[in-house]
C-alpha cells in the first residue's frame, strides 16, 4: 500500500506514457493492415482512408472499446487476488505495456510478422506465470481467448465466402450486372451499418451516458442502418453507366458502384479495429489507474475512466498521422488484384467479425481476421491468386510473438520490482 | 519499417494475365504464316525469310512467357481453377507458335513452292487454321470477365459458344485436308516424289495447328468447369 501511495503519480505517468506509445505503434503499424484493402481496391484515396481511420478508429475505441479494455485489465488475471500486494499488478501491467510496445519496435524494424493482441496478452501471461506464479492466471479466460485466434478468421472467412457467393448469384449472374448491383449493394450498405450499430448498441453504451433496453437497440440500429443505406443511395445514384468496347458485360461499371459500397465497409472496419486494438494499449493503462485511484485497494469493479479510451484513441490518430499513412500507401499499393466486389466482401466480413469480438470482450488480430476473410472470398472463386505461404506466416508470428512478449514482460516486471521494491 | 506485411506477400501475381499475353503471341505468329505462304509463291524468299524472322522472335517471346508462368506458380498458390490444368493449358498453347515454326522452318529450308493447282485450295486451308487459332484467343479472352464475375454463368455460356464455334471451324479445316490431300495425289506422278513427301507433311502441319487451337478450347474448357 505504502509503495502505491508514494509513488502513484509515477506509476500513472509512465502508465500513459508506455499506453501511448502503444498506440502510437498500433496507429503506425495495425491501421495500414486494417484499411489496406480499401485503399488497394482503389475505392479510397490514401488521403480518405486517413480521414476515416482518424474519425472511426477514434469513435470504436470510445464507444465500443469498453469491452476488451475490461479483458486485458482483469480478465487475465483476477485482481482480487493481489489484495495484499497492489504494486506487482502495477509493475506487471507496466511491464507489459514496455515490453509488447519494445517487441512491436524491434520486430516491425526487422520486418518480422507480429501481431499486437498476440504480443500484449503473451506479455501479461508471462509476467503473471513468472512473477507472480501460474495459479493467478485466468487459464480458462486465456484459453478462450487463444480459442478466439483460431476461430476469428475461420469465422471471417465463412462470412466472406457467403458474402462472395451472395454477390455473385444476385449481381454477377444477373442478366443486368450494373441494374442489380444498383438494385442491391443499398441492401449491403444496410447490412454494414446495422450489424455494427447493433453489436455496439447491444453491448452498451452506457459510459457515454445512453443506456437503452435491446428493443430499443434493435430499433436505433435498423434506424441507423437506414439513414446509412438513404446516404449510400444517395451517392450510388450519381453513378452512370460507362460503355466501354472491352466491357462486354459491364463488370467495370458495377465495380463503380461497389466503390461506393467500400467507402462504408472501410469506415466500419476502421471502427472495428479501433473498438478492437484500442485496447491493446490502454487495458494495462487502465489496470494500473484502477489500482492506484483506489489507493491499492483493487476493486474489480471501478469502471475504465472514460479518458482512458481516449488516450488511447488519441495515440492512434498520432500514430497514423505521423507514420500510419505512410505504411497504408505501402500497403495499398502492394494489394491491386482486390476489387470492390472482393474488397468488400473480404472487409465485411473481417469488419463483422472484429465488432462482435468486440462486444464480447475478445482481444483478436485484426490481420489475422482479414486474412482469413481474404481467403473466405479467394475460395469462393473470387481471387486470381492467393499466395497460402501468409498462412505460414500468420503461425509463425504465433510461435514468435508469444514467447517473446512474454520473455520481455517478465525482464521489465523484475526490472521494475527491484527499481521500487 | 514494414517488410514482411501478410498482404503484400498473400496477393500473388495473377497468371491469367501471362497466359492471355501467350495466346497473343500464339495468334501473332500464325498470323505471319498466310503473308509467307504468299511470298512463297511468287519465290521473294527475302521476304519469307524476314516473316520467319518474325515467327521465331514471336515464338522465343512465347516461350518467355511460358516460362515466366511456371515460375511464378508456386504451389502454396491457390488459383480459382486447378493448377495442373494451367499448367496444361499453357503448354498446349506453346504447341501453336512452335507448329508455325516448324512449318516456316521446312518451307524456307527447302525453298517449297506448293503446285498452282494446289494455291488456292491451300490458301483456304491455312486461313482455316488461322482462324482457328484466332478463335481460340477469343475464348481465351473470355477468361478475363470470367474471372471478374467469379465464374458468373453469363460470361461462361458466351465462352462455352466461342469453344462450339471453335469446334466447327477445325471440322471444316479436316474437310479441307482431306480434298487438298486428294488434289496433291492425282498430281503426285508429275512432281518430285521428295517434294511431294513434304508436301504431305506440310498439309498435315497445317492441319495440327488447328487441331492444337481446338485442343486450346477443350482444355479451357476443362479449366473453367465446376
Amino acid at each position: 500500500m505504502l509503495i502505491i501511495a508514494q509513488h502513484g503519480e509515477i506509476f500513472i505517468i509512465l502508465a500513459c506514457l508506455f499506453g501511448f506509445f502503444m498506440a502510437w505503434g498500433v496507429g503506425a503499424n495495425d491501421v495500414a493492415n486494417a484499411m489496406g484493402t480499401s485503399v488497394g481496391s482503389k475505392a479510397i484515396t490514401i488521403k480518405q482512408a486517413i480521414l476515416i481511420a482518424v474519425v472511426f478508429e477514434f469513435l470504436g475505441a470510445w464507444l465500443a472499446g469498453g469491452e476488451v479494455t475490461n479483458t486485458i485489465r482483469k480478465g487475465i488475471i483476477d485482481p482480487e487476488l493481489l489484495q495484499d500486494d497492489p504494486q506487482l499488478l502495477v509493475y506487471g501491467m507496466l511491464a507489459a505495456l514496455l515490453a509488447a510496445g519494445t517487441w512491436l519496435l524491434v520486430a516491425s524494424m526487422r520486418g518480422w510478422p507480429v501481431s499486437t493482441t498476440h504480443s500484449i496478452v503473451g506479455a501479461i501471461v508471462g509476467f503473471a506465470v513468472a512473477g507472480l506464479g501460474p495459479a493467478m492466471v485466468d487459464w480458462g479466460a486465456v484459453g478462450t481467448i487463444a480459442a478466439s485466434w483460431v476461430v476469428s478468421p475461420l469465422l471471417a472467412g465463412t462470412i466472406g465466402f457467403v458474402l462472395f457467393k451472395s454477390v455473385h448469384y444476385l449481381i454477377f449472374e444477373d442478366d443486368n450486372p450494373f441494374a442489380a448491383a444498383k438494385r442491391y449493394v443499398p441492401g449491403y450498405v444496410f447490412l454494414v451499418g446495422f450489424i455494427v450499430s447493433m453489436v455496439t448498441l447491444t453491448k452498451g453504451l452506457s459510459h457515454v451516458g445512453l443506456e437503452l433496453t435491446f428493443n430499443q437497440s434493435l430499433l436505433l440500429s435498423i434506424l441507423l442502418g437506414g439513414v446509412i443505406m438513404g446516404i449510400g443511395w444517395l451517392m450510388q445514384r450519381r453513378i452512370k453507366f460507362e460503355h466501354n468496347a472491352k466491357d462486354h458485360f459491364g463488370y467495370a461499371n458495377v465495380e463503380r458502384v461497389f466503390g461506393v459500397l467500400m467507402i462504408f465497409t472501410a469506415c466500419a472496419m476502421a471502427f472495428a479495429h479501433g473498438s478492437n486494438d484500442v485496447a491493446n494499449a490502454v487495458g494495462p493503462l487502465a489496470a494500473v489507474i484502477s489500482v492506484v485511484q483506489t489507493g491499492g485497494e483493487i476493486g474489480g469493479s471501478a469502471l475504465v475512466p472514460w479518458w482512458v479510451l481516449v488516450l488511447g484513441g488519441g495515440g492512434i490518430v498520432v500514430g497514423l498521422v505521423t507514420y500510419g499513412h505512410k505504411v497504408i500507401a505501402t500497403v495499398g499499393t502492394g494489394i491491386t488484384e482486390l476489387t470492390p466486389s472482393r474488397g468488400f466482401a473480404a472487409t465485411l466480413a473481417a469488419a463483422t467479425t472484429v465488432v462482435l469480438a468486440s462486444g464480447t470482450g475478445l482481444p483478436i488480430s485484426t490481420t489475422h481476421t482479414l486474412v482469413g476473410a481474404i481467403l473466405g472470398v479467394g475460395l469462393a472463386r473470387g481471387m486470381a491468386a492467393l499466395n497460402l505461404r501468409v498462412i505460414g506466416t500468420i503461425a509463425m508470428s504465433w510461435l514468435i510473438t508469444l514467447p517473446a512478449g512474454a520473455g520481455l514482460a517478465i525482464l521489465f516486471f523484475f526490472m521494475f520490482k527491484g527499481m521500487f521494491g | 519499417m514494414v517488410t514482411s506485411n501478410p498482404f503484400s506477400s498473400m496477393f500473388g501475381r495473377s497468371p491469367f494475365q501471362p497466359l492471355l499475353a501467350h495466346i497473343v503471341k500464339a495468334n501473332e505468329c500464325a498470323d505471319q504464316l498466310l503473308p509467307f505462304f504468299e511470298a512463297t509463291l511468287v519465290d521473294d524468299w527475302d521476304k519469307a525469310a524476314e516473316l520467319r524472322e518474325n515467327v521465331t522472335r514471336l515464338e522465343h517471346d512465347a516461350d518467355t512467357l511460358k516460362t515466366e508462368l511456371r515460375l511464378n506458380l508456386p504451389n502454396t498458390m491457390f488459383l480459382p481453377v486447378s493448377r495442373s490444368d494451367l499448367l496444361d493449358l499453357i503448354s498446349v498453347q506453346d504447341k501453336i507458335a512452335n507448329k508455325v515454326r516448324d512449318i516456316t522452318g521446312i518451307m524456307l529450308g527447302r525453298k517449297m513452292r506448293v503446285p498452282d493447282e494446289l494455291a488456292d485450295p491451300m490458301r483456304d486451308y491455312i486461313r482455316t487454321s488461322i482462324a482457328c487459332v484466332a478463335q481460340a484467343r477469343q475464348a481465351l479472352e473470355e477468361l478475363k470477365d470470367l474471372l471478374e464475375s467469379g465464374f458468373g454463368k453469363n460470361v461462361s455460356d458466351v465462352m462455352q459458344k466461342m469453344i462450339r464455334e471453335l469446334h466447327t471451324l477445325e471440322h471444316q479445316a479436316d474437310d479441307q485436308q482431306v480434298t487438298i490431300r486428294r488434289q496433291l495425289f492425282s498430281l503426285e506422278s508429275q512432281l518430285p516424289p521428295v517434294d511431294v513427301i513434304f508436301l504431305y507433311k506440310i498439309i498435315e502441319w497445317v492441319g495440327e495447328l488447328s487441331d492444337r487451337a481446338e485442343r486450346v478450347g477443350s482444355r479451357l474448357q476443362i479449366l473453367t468447369a465446376r
